[in-house]
C-alpha cells in the first residue's frame, strides 16, 4: 500500500475513535461540561493535559526549529516543560482546593472584585483565541498537504470534527478524547524516532541514541559538529554566548507562561482532591516529557540527514523526497553556481538549499526511507495534536463568556439548563470564529503566540501567586500589577516585532532581550509593583484572609460547585 | 492547631524554595548560565552543558515533582490535614 492510502486509513481510523468517544462521553451538566464532572483519575489527566499542552507546533515544527538552532533550541525544550514544576508546586493543588471552575474565578473572588473578574476574563479569550487560530491553520495544511484537499477544505474539515466533539462532550467529551488522542501522537512521534534512532546508531532508544557512537564508531553529535563546521555554520553543541541573556529569559517567559495558561490550569480542576491535584501535574510532565526528550534526537538525526544525504550532491540524482517537498515550495533548490550540484553552506551568498524548519518532521520518516505506514502515522499524530489543543482552548473560550461574563457578571440567575445551553452556544460559536480566522490567518498570527505567553507570564502568574502565598495582597495591589506587567510586555512586544507594524529595530532591545523573551521582565515588573501597592493600601477583607488561609490545607477539598458567591 | 498550620504552612515554604533551587539551578543555570563550563565535560557522546539543555533538565523537572507529591503527602498525614 502507498503512504496516501494508509495516511487515509490511520487519519479515517483514528477520527473515528474520537466520535466514537464523544458520543459515549457526553456532557449532560454545567459540571461535567466545564470540569468533567471533577472525578478524572490523576493519570488519565495527565495524560488529557500533556495532549491538550503539545500542540501542532511541538509536533510539527519543535524539532525542526531544533534542528536549525543547535543548543540555543533549548530554549524551547525547557522553558516549555518547567512551567509544570512551578503549576504543581505552586499553583495546581491551591486553585484545586479553592474548588471553582476557571482563573477568573479565582482571580474575581480573592480580589473580592468585579472588575478584576473581568480584567481576567478578557486576558484569558484574548490569550486563548490567538491560540487556537495557530491550531486551526496547523490542521488546515496537515489536511491540505497529505489528503490533496484544497487549504479551505481542510480547515472546515477540522472545524466539523472539533464541533462534533467538543459541542457535545464539553470537557467530559474533551478529556477522554484527549486521552485517545495523546496515545495516537507519541505513538506517531516515538516510532519513527525509533527506526531513525536504530538505523544511525543501533540504539532503539533515541534519547541515549543521539549520544551514542554511529555506525561508523564516530560519536554522532562529534560528526555532526565537524560536518556544520565544515559548511560554514557553527558546531551543533556550541554554545552561541551573545545570545545567552536573551535565551536565559526566552526560557523564563516560557515557564512562567506555561503555568498562567488558563486552558492548562483549568484541568487541574478536573480531579477529585489536592493530591491528585499534584501527582497528575507529575503525570502530565512525565507525558510531555517523552515527545520532549524525543525531539532533540530527531532534530540531530535529521540534521545529519539532510547533510549528508544533500550536500555537495548532484541534483539530478535527489532522492523521490526531496522532489515531493520542492513542489510545496517548503524546499527549494536555486542553482547559483550552474555546476547541478547541491551547496549547502552557511553563506548566504552561495548557499543553494533552503529548507523550512516545518517539514523536518514530516519528511523525517521519508527521508530516513522507512515504511509508507511511518508516513500515514504521523499525519494522524499531527492532526491529532492540533485537534485536542484547540478543543482545550474552545473550552476556555465558551466557559469564560456562559460562566465568568454570562454567570458571574451579566446574568446571575440563569438556570443551570440554559447555562449548558450558552456554554454549547457560545463553543459552536467559537469553533466557527476560529476556523473562519484560521482559514484567513491575519498575518501577525504566528507572532501574537509569543504574546500569548508574554501576557500570561505578566499577568495571571504573578496575580495567582501572590493571591495564594501572600495574605496581604489587596486588590488595589494586584490590579495595579496585572495592567502594569500587561501594558509593559505588550507594549515592548508590540514596539519590536516588525510583523505587528513596530518600528523597533533589534539591535535597540533592552540588555539584547527579543520579544519573546520580555514577558520574564513583565512578569518580575508585575510582582514589585503588586508588592508595593498592596503595602500602602488597606489590607484585604477578613473573609478573604481566611479564603487564602483555606486554600493552604487540603483537607476538606470540594468538588467544584455552580454557584455564585 | 494555629501553631500546627503554621509548622505545616512553614515546612511546605521550605519543600518548596529546595525543589525550586534545584529546578532553577538544572536549567537556568547548567542549562543556560554555565553551560559553556559544563561542555569540556562529556557524558558519552553529549557535551554535559547541552545534555542538560535539552536532556538532563526535563528529566529533574520530572523526578522533582514526584518527590515533591511524595514530600506533601507525608506532610499532609503528619499535621493532620490530608484528604480521606
Amino acid at each position: 500500500m502507498s503512504a496516501q492510502i494508509w495516511t487515509y486509513l490511520l487519519v479515517g481510523v483514528t477520527f473515528c475513535i474520537y466520535m466514537i468517544i464523544a458520543i459515549v462521553a457526553r456532557a449532560g451538566s454545567t459540571k461535567e461540561f466545564y470540569v468533567a464532572g471533577g472525578g478524572v483519575h490523576p493519570i488519565v489527566n495527565g495524560m488529557a493535559t500533556a495532549a491538550d499542552w503539545m500542540s501542532a507546533a511541538s509536533f510539527l515544527s519543535m524539532a525542526g526549529l531544533i534542528a536549525f538552532m543547535g543548543f540555543s533550541g533549548g530554549q524551547y525544550l525547557m522553558g516549555w516543560t518547567g512551567g509544570y514544576v512551578l503549576l504543581a508546586l505552586l499553583l495546581a493543588p491551591y486553585l484545586r482546593k479553592f474548588g471553582k471552575f476557571t482563573v477568573p474565578d479565582f482571580i474575581g473572588e480573592r480580589y473580592y472584585s468585579k472588575n478584576a473578574r473581568l480584567v481576567a476574563l478578557i486576558c484569558a479569550l484574548f490569550i486563548s483565541f490567538t491560540y487556537v487560530v495557530g491550531q486551526m491553520k496547523g490542521v488546515g495544511v496537515a489536511f491540505a498537504r497529505f489528503l490533496n484537499v484544497p487549504f479551505d477544505t481542510g480547515v472546515l474539515i477540522g472545524i466539523g470534527i472539533v464541533f462534533f466533539y467538543a459541542v457535545l462532550g464539553g470537557m467530559k467529551g474533551i478529556t477522554y478524547t484527549q486521552v485517545a488522542q495523546f496515545c495516537v501522537l507519541i505513538f506517531a512521534f516515538t516510532v519513527p524516532a525509533i527506526y531513525i534512532s536504530l538505523q544511525m546508531t543501533g540504539n532503539p532508544i533515541p534519547q541515549v541514541g543521539f549520544g551514542s557512537k554511529g555506525t561508523d564508531g564516530v560519536y554522532l553529535l562529534e560528526k555532526l559538529n565537524l560536518l556544520s563546521q565544515d559548511l560554514g555554520f557553527d558546531a551543533y553543541t556550541s554554545i552561541d554566548k551573545g545570545n545567552l541573556v536573551n535565551m536565559f529569559f526566552i526560557t523564563g517567559a516560557l515557564m512562567f507562561g506555561t503555568a498562567g495558561l488558563p486552558h492548562v490550569i483549568v484541568r487541574f480542576f478536573t480531579v477529585p482532591r489536592v493530591k491528585d491535584a499534584r501527582i497528575s501535574a507529575g503525570w502530565a510532565l512525565l507525558f510531555i516529557a517523552i515527545l520532549y526528550t524525543t525531539a532533540p534526537a530527531v532534530a540531530v538525526f535529521a540534521r545529519t540527514n539532510i547533510i549528508n544525504t544533500l550536500s555537495e550532491k548532484p541534483y539530478a540524482e535527489v532522492p523521490q523526497w526531496f522532489t515531493n517537498w520542492e513542489k510545496t515550495g517548503l524546499l527549494t533548490f536555486d542553482d547559483k553556481n550552474k555546476d547541478g550540484i547541491i551547496q549547502y553552506v552557511a553563506d548566504a551568498q552561495i548557499n543553494e538549499l533552503t529548507v523550512d524548519q516545518d517539514i523536518i518532521v514530516l519528511a523525517n520518516p521519508e527521508i530516513a526511507n522507512l515504511p509508507p505506514w511511518v508516513i500515514g502515522l504521523v499525519v494522524a499524530g499531527g492532526l491529532a495534536a492540533a485537534l485536542s489543543t484547540a478543543a482545550g482552548l474552545l473550552l476556555v473560550i465558551s466557559t469564560s463568556i456562559s460562566h465568568d461574563l454570562l454567570k458571574n457578571y451579566l446574568r446571575p440567575d440563569i438556570s443551570e439548563k440554559n447555562e449548558l445551553y450558552a456554554a454549547r452556544v457560545a463553543i459552536a460559536v467559537a469553533v466557527v470564529a476560529a476556523g473562519l480566522a484560521g482559514l484567513n490567518p491575519p498575518g501577525f498570527v504566528a507572532q501574537v503566540v509569543a504574546l500569548a505567553f508574554g501576557l500570561a507570564a505578566s499577568s495571571f502568574f504573578p496575580a495567582i501567586i501572590l493571591g495564594i502565598f501572600d495574605k496581604r495582597m489587596n486588590k488595589e495591589g494586584a490590579i495595579t500589577g496585572m495592567i502594569v506587567g500587561i501594558v509593559f510586555t505588550a507594549s515592548y512586544i508590540i514596539y519590536f516585532k516588525p510583523q505587528l507594524g513596530g518600528p523597533g529595530l533589534p539591535e535597540n532591545f533592552w540588555w539584547g532581550i527579543s520579544p519573546e523573551g520580555i514577558g520574564t521582565l513583565g512578569m518580575i515588573l508585575n510582582f514589585v509593583i503588586a508588592l508595593i501597592v498592596s503595602r500602602f493600601t488597606i489590607a484585604p477583607p477578613m473573609e478573604v484572609q481566611e479564603l487564602t488561609e483555606r486554600i493552604r490545607t487540603p483537607r476538606g477539598s470540594v468538588s467544584p460547585k455552580n454557584n455564585s458567591h | 492547631m494555629i501553631k500546627n498550620k503554621s509548622n505545616y504552612w512553614k515546612t511546605n515554604l521550605k519543600y518548596l524554595a529546595s525543589l525550586l533551587i534545584v529546578w532553577f539551578t538544572v536549567s537556568f543555570l547548567f542549562g543556560i548560565v554555565f553551560a559553556e563550563y559544563l561542555n569540556q565535560f562529556k557524558l558519552g557522546g553529549f557535551p554535559l552543558g547541552f545534555w542538560f539543555a535539552h536532556q538532563g533538565a526535563i528529566y529533574v523537572f520530572v523526578i522533582l515533582i514526584f518527590i515533591y507529591v511524595y514530600l506533601m503527602n507525608r506532610l499532609d498525614k503528619k499535621y493532620d490535614v490530608d484528604e480521606i
